[in-house]
């Protein structure tokens, strides 16, 4: 595939790797992310900022990839659900997930999971209800609701975020 | 999308001559106008990207008040120890708004200028007089539910969807900004405008123009303030209704009464004379049906939300009786007290 003439040059740290990339202005942070960079982790379920599949942790702070132009992020760090693991070992809210079967057909898994490690790192959510009202941005088709409160629950009351 | 060229501005000075070219539009967070740029809704020629600015910092002002920077993430604001203590109303607001991906991203100056959620506006098959004016309003005798009930026209009966923008109406902010011609300041209350026969046109900013910062004087109503979001489910849903209220009591007497309404007009609604009935009573319900009836007293239906002219009654009751009380609505806990 040619390169498109209007691509610009961007730079961002992706999982710990720096890249240097080039992008058209209308390309958004998860088209980069997955048609460039083939980290299709990140979903696309809405493309309007709907549904919280697209939620990548942007300088710490979750975001909607599909509503962020990538150049406009030159120079930040990004990191999706292919970069949370680490050293072999899952991430204690993948672990969680796991363990309380909070999915069904995965498809909002990724988006939950990062925007789950924003809202720790926010360290707003102090009870069930704020957990509940905090993760509204991440919808679940399959209804698996109950079980992913349970596992970022579990995460949230044992501290493990800070560690990871 | 269109395609569209990009310049990303380092000063103020640079983004001021930036938009003054034709066809350029500012990009802050991005939320709603790479949302309307992806239905084609929104077509500018370039984006002049303003992110960057110094323009993100909430300053505490010597006279009680608050100075919040046009690029303040709204998730910053809400979450700031000096709005939450002077301005709780507004914190509270803000996080009824959204989702926490998005408010991490929104900017208060995106916010004052998000446009309408009209399915008809978002449609580019479909007229709408405030995307091509003149050309018909779809909405009236068609799918209603979500439009205005007071201040509407027969050209457009859009809402504005803001929640943030209720608190700032109640709260009499000012919105600073800087153009061409200088600095100036709009009073919140005329910033946004109604429809008439201009629907394409939401504010009174001026082409070139660009918002600086909104002042939030120093609010004197302690706890009894609430703000109570009615809408479809419980969270990350636009307002069907929504009501600010805040009330200043001196000797079990209103002294001070502020009301403002979202989701019911094409701007946050304020009623001044419905305000003063308040001012001198007791609060009680029968002081807060008064003015509420004051105020949805001009409002008219158009079929599908005929519904919210009682629903708003009841929330404005509803809003003065927990500010009464002190009780303000919780955000994460939506049982409505
Ligand atoms: C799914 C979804 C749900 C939402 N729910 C809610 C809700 O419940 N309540 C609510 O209140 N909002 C809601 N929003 C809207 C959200 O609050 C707005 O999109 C956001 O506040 C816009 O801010 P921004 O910085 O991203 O603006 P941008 O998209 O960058 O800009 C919006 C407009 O403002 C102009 N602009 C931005 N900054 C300036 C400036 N400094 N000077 C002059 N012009 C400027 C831009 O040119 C553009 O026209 C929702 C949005 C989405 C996508
Ligand atoms: S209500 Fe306003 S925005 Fe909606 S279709 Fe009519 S003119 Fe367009
Ligand atoms: S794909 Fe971004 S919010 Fe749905
Ligand atoms: S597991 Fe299927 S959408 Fe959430």
């Amino acid at each position: 595939m040619s390169e498109d003439p209007s691509a610009m040059p961007l730079q961002l740290t992706v999982n710990g790797e720096v890249r240097d990339l080039r992008a058209a202005p209308w390309v958004t942070l998860l088209d980069l992310l997955r048609e460039t960079l083939q980290l299709t982790g990140s979903k696309k379920g809405c493309d309007h900022g709907q549904c919280g599949a697209c939620t990548v942790l942007v300088d710490g702070r979750r975001v909607n990839s599909c509503l962020i132009l990538a150049l406009t992020r030159d120079g930040s760090e990004v990191t999706t659900i292919e970069g949370l693991a680490k050293d072999g070992a899952l991430h204690p809210l993948q672990q969680a997930f796991i363990e309380h079967d909070a999915l069904q057909c995965g498809y909002c898994t990724p988006g939950q999971i990062c925007s789950a490690a924003g809202l720790l790192s926010e360290g707003q959510a102090r009870c069930r209800e704020e957990v509940r009202e905090l993760m509204s941005g991440n919808l679940c088709r399959c209804g698996a609701y109950t079980h992913i409160v349970e596992a970022i629950e579990t995460v949230r009351l044992s501290g493990a975020e800070a560690a990871a | 999308m269109n395609r569209f060229s990009y310049i990303r501005a380092e000063t103020l000075d640079e983004a001021l001559s930036a938009i003054a070219l034709p066809g350029s539009a500012l990009l802050a967070g991005g939320t709603n106008l790479v949302d309307l740029m992806k239905y084609d809704v929104a077509k500018p020629a370039r984006l002049v990207d303003i992110s960057r600015l110094p323009l993100r910092g909430i300053e505490a002002l010597d006279d009680g008040g608050l100075r919040l920077g046009a690029l303040a993430p709204n998730a910053d604001t809400a979450y700031d120890a000096r709005v939450q203590e002077r301005a709780p109303l507004l914190a509270s607001a803000i996080l009824a708004g959204a989702s926490a991906q998005l408010r991490n991203v929104a900017t208060t100056g995106g916010n004052l200028l998000q446009r309408t959620r009209c399915a008809y506006f978002y449609d580019p098959c479909t007229p709408c007089n405030k995307r091509e004016p003149g050309s018909g309003c779809p909405a009236i005798g068609g799918v209603n539910r979500m439009h205005a009930i007071l201040g509407a026209s027969e050209a457009c009966i859009a809402v504005h969807p803001s929640d943030m923008c209720v608190a700032l109406a109640a709260l009499d902010a000012r919105v600073n900004v800087q153009g061409p011609g200088g600095v100036r300041v709009i009073p919140i209350a005329d910033f946004h405008r109604l429809p008439g026969e201009q629907p394409q046109i939401d504010s009174t900013l001026l082409a070139g123009e660009i918002i600086t910062s909104v002042d939030v004087p120093a609010d004197p109503f302690g706890p009894h303030h609430s703000y109570l979001k009615l809408r479809d489910r419980l969270s990350y849903a636009f307002a069907l209704v929504s009501v600010a209220a805040a009330l200043r009591l001196e000797d079990g007497i209103i002294a001070q009464a502020r009301v403002a309404l979202g989701g019911v007009a094409h701007k946050p609604w304020r009623d001044q004379e419905a305000e003063a009935l308040l001012v001198g009573l007791p609060p009680g319900r029968e002081a807060f049906d008064q003015a509420a009836r004051a105020i949805l007293a001009p409002a008219v239906g158009h079929g599908g939300n005929d519904f919210k002219i009682e629903l708003a009654r009841r929330a404005v009751v509803r809003a003065l009786s927990q500010a009464a009380a002190g009780a303000p609505q919780s955000q994460s806990d939506k049982r409505v007290r």
